[in-house]
């Protein structure tokens, strides 16, 4: 098979697998701010 | 809903690994490109999602100016965020694919460069959303949605009404594909669907998520100005 063809495709997952990193740093970031406001 | 997503993560696991092995070993390849034109299974389906998700913030950003429905206003910020995720997949893997068909990486060709201001029309959404300060924001945002979207039929039809370098279409365009090559592209178009619900769900959630805490810290503060006011 291609090495082009295996580049696309991992490309394609490591763009998609840090978006869904992204937005797991946004959700951690946001519990932690309800555990602050559940705190006060 | 919090059943139907998990459920739904299942599916989209099954339907994503049915996919590349329905691109990489059961569909035919090509005569002239080889196994690169397998790329075809990964390129043109993430431009369909993101072409659907624009779509979604179009028609949400509508009901925003219509109605100034919050919920709508998060989930064109939802849909613009995961669109732009797929449209930077496609200006990826088009290059690559390229790269060994046309020996070029980039040509400033009409579809190429209309998909790239197509890019750039939704990151300038999405900075406006985040570096705004003005209350105007999401009615702006909403504005400029609806102007953004018109780029989408463009960049769709202008292989059909003009030459251009990127290939005619194979679907509806008067070409003919192998039905083997079709089913591994409408299963991948399926799978890349759901999967783009799934995050457009959670970055939707997300988005409410932010708004109620920002609300109750607002209202936090406006409480503990008014004691600190009061004791004065």
């Amino acid at each position: 098979m291609n090495a082009y063809l295996y580049s696309a495709y991992a490309a394609t997952w490591i763009i998609h697998i840090f978006y869904l990193g992204v937005l797991a740093r946004r959700y951690a970031r946001l519990r932690k701010e309800i555990e602050e406001l559940k705190r006060k | 809903m919090k059943r139907a997503f998990p459920v739904l993560a299942i599916v989209t696991a099954v339907l994503l690994s049915w996919g590349l092995y329905q691109a990489l070993v059961v569909a035919p390849t090509e005569q002239t490109m080889g196994d690169v034109q397998r790329i075809f299974y990964y390129h043109v389906p993430s431009a369909w999602t993101a072409f659907v998700l624009f779509f979604v913030n179009l028609i949400a950003s509508i009901i925003y100016l219509a109605s100034r429905n919050a919920k709508a206003d998060a989930l064109a910020v939802a849909a613009a965020e995961v669109g732009v995720v797929f449209c930077t997949v496609v200006l990826v893997t088009g290059p690559i694919w390229a790269r060994p068909v046309w020996g070029i990486w980039w040509t400033w060709d009409l579809r190429l460069t209309l998909t790239l201001v197509l890019w750039l029309i939704y990151v300038s959404y999405l900075m406006l959303r985040r570096f705004s300060t003005s209350g105007q924001t999401p009615l702006i945002a909403a504005v400029l949605a609806v102007f953004g979207a018109l780029d989408v039929p463009l960049v769709y039809f202008s292989i059909w009404f003009f030459r251009t370098q990127h290939p005619q279409p194979v679907i509806g365009g008067g070409g003919s594909i192998d039905p083997r090559m079709l089913h591994a592209l409408l299963i991948n178009w399926l799978a890349f669907s759901c999967f783009a619900t799934l995050v457009c769900w959670s970055r939707y959630r997300l988005e409410i998520l932010r708004r109620e805490i920002d609300e109750t810290q607002a209202l936090e503060a406006l409480l503990e100005g008014g004691v600190s006011g009061g004791r004065r």
